[in-house]
């Protein structure tokens, strides 16, 4: 199964008619079980290009296609979806407690309630959730209400696994660690993931291949390939092939960056 | 070398809670009418005594005339506050979703909202008949405008990005009004449950005032004809018992149903 971003570009256009152009002729693909970042300045449309891939916003041209997934539509017991989202501000429903959350797009692809709590009993162990299912959101620091998001997304099994700055809004440490979390979930998983981030060392330190977007209209400028072995760890970010990398991107954005403060 | 000790300088501002302050405000009023009374300054015809209120009811629960008109007040009560609710909270949702209902229900209501309920309860009589439905229905539609407005309020105010969520996670139409909207519009609804029983009991004494022969708006304008103060004074106490209690058992429901918010 592979994603494939075919020359997606998005205007949008408000009600006073004034159009903005948020991604200009995007193209790339994803292979399976790769773990991609998508990497720009904010307000250069990367959740635009997300929202694309999962289906919520048309594209104004081009399109998308993930090539050799099912398409059968199943429902119930064997349910899969293309694609799922974990979103920067987390969007747990206030209401439902995390397994009711997790068990969220279960209960929307009809699979009936005793698979749908091994389901979430499955993935609430695999992202530390255990001993916390009957807590509200607003019950769990932010750490814990993303893995509630992470969980959320594994549990209809998507073929692709969207992330958009899932970590951004936590503070620094706990992002290291969910950084980390998250690397081992793949590693067990072998979800393919396009992780979207503003932040050049979280790119680096996580994907396999770092795509990046120019500032708004976005284009691909480059797409690198991160040649640092797995696992991967902390003291990594001293090793030549990371410190590299790091300035190549740098190197790309910096003009954009730049540009982007004086705007 | 002096020395300042810091002090908390916010201390003025803090709320205490006065437990002994609230029940000597009720003792208090309670006694000081009392004593009116018995002084005899004031004929008992214009204010009878707590006392005499109390003894009144009591013979009057023993008679069984309280049962009967307490019942025959909470059934029209609690039918129109029903329907109206329903019907409120159903128009509510339609209006906020569907962008048609919108547009046909937004000038509808800005129109008929304003108008005095009560007004209409002649207009009822003369469609439905004198009997117990144009009671109950200018109840319903006392409740109805502030439900329907609270409940379309907040379905517009649900977060769209949990609605993104919900989409994004295979919702579709009704799951998206059930699960999100819904939930969402929760707190607004017991707002809007909360102003509609204030609106009820006001229409209810009013059309207990036509043609009935029982409910405690009927025991109120009866007794006043017969210059019955004491028992008009137990319809009055009854209509406060009935405010309070329909108060707290919305409280009671609100507790339950948004167990989830923060603030609980
Ligand atoms: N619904 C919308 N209507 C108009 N403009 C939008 C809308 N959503 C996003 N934009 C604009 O498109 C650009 C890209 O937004 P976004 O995809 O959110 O960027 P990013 O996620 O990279 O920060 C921004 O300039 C933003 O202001
Ligand atoms: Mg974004």
């Amino acid at each position: 199964m592979r994603v494939v971003v075919d020359h997606v570009s998005k205007t949008y256009t408000d009600r006073g008619g004034r159009s903005v152009d948020a991604l200009r002729d995007v193209a790339f693909t994803v292979e399976a079980e790769e773990f991609v970042a998508l990497l720009g300045p904010s307000g250069c449309g990367k959740s635009t290009l997300l929202n694309v891939i999962a289906g919520l916003l048309a594209p104004t041209r081009g399109g998308v296609w993930f090539d050799g997934a099912r398409a059968d539509g199943a429902r119930g017991a064997n349910a899969r979806a293309l694609s799922a989202m974990v979103f920067q501000e987390f969007a747990l429903f206030p209401w439902r407690t995390a397994q009711k959350n997790i068990e969220f797009g279960l209960e929307e692809a009809g699979v009936p309630a005793a698979e749908r709590a091994t389901r979430a009993r499955h993935y609430i162990e695999l992202t530390g959730l255990a001993g916390f299912e009957t807590r509200y959101p607003h019950q769990l620091s932010g750490g814990m209400r993303q893995r509630v998001g992470i969980a959320r997304a594994l549990a209809v099994e998507p073929a692709v696994l969207l992330m958009d700055e899932p970590f951004s809004a936590l503070d620094a440490q706990t992002r290291q660690l969910m950084q980390e979390e998250l690397l081992g979930i793949w590693d067990r998983t072998r979800k393919t993931i396009l992780y979207v981030t503003h932040n050049i060392q979280e790119a680096v330190y996580m994907a396999d291949r770092v795509i990046v977007l120019s500032r708004r209209p976005g284009e691909v400028l480059a797409d690198v390939p991160i040649e640092l072995e797995r696992p991967r760890t902390e003291q990594m970010a001293g090793e030549p092939a990371f410190v590299q990398a790091a300035e190549r991107i740098w190197g790309l954005i910096k003009a954009q960056a730049w540009a982007a403060i004086a705007e | 070398m002096t020395r300042l000790a810091v002090e908390d300088r916010t201390r003025f501002l803090i709320r205490r809670d006065h437990p002994w302050w609230r029940v000597l405000a009720v003792v208090g009023i309670l006694v000081v009418w009392e004593l009116f009374a018995r002084i005899g300054w004031v004929p008992v015809l214009f204010l009878p005594s707590p006392i005499g209120v109390l003894r009144e009811g009591a013979d009057m629960i023993v008679s069984g005339e309280i049962a009967m008109h307490v019942a025959a007040s909470l059934r029209r009560l609690v039918l129109g506050f029903a329907v109206g609710a329903a019907l409120g909270i159903s128009v509510g949702i339609a209006v906020g979703f569907f962008s048609i209902a919108e547009a046909v229900g937004t000038p509808v209501i800005a129109a008929t909202f304003p108008i005095p309920k009560i007004a209409l309860l002649p207009l009822l009589i003369l469609w439905l008949g004198i009997g117990e439905a144009s009671k109950v229905a200018v109840i319903a539609l006392g409740v109805f405008f502030p439900m329907a407005i609270n409940t379309y309020t907040g379905v517009r105010q649900a977060d769209p990005l949990l609605v993104r969520a919900a989409v994004a996670f295979g919702a579709r139409r009704w799951s998206v009004i059930r699960k999100v909207m819904l939930p969402s519009a929760l707190p607004m609804i017991f707002a809007g449950l909360r102003l509609g029983a204030g609106t009820a009991l006001l229409l209810l004494v009013a059309a207990e005032m036509i043609a009935v022969e029982s409910g405690i708006g009927f025991l109120v304008l009866h007794a006043g004809n017969l210059m019955q103060t004491t028992k008009l004074m137990v319809g009055i106490v009854l209509l406060s018992l009935l405010g309070v209690l329909s108060h707290w058992s919305l409280n009671r429901l609100e507790r339950v149903a948004i167990s989830w918010r923060q603030d609980h």
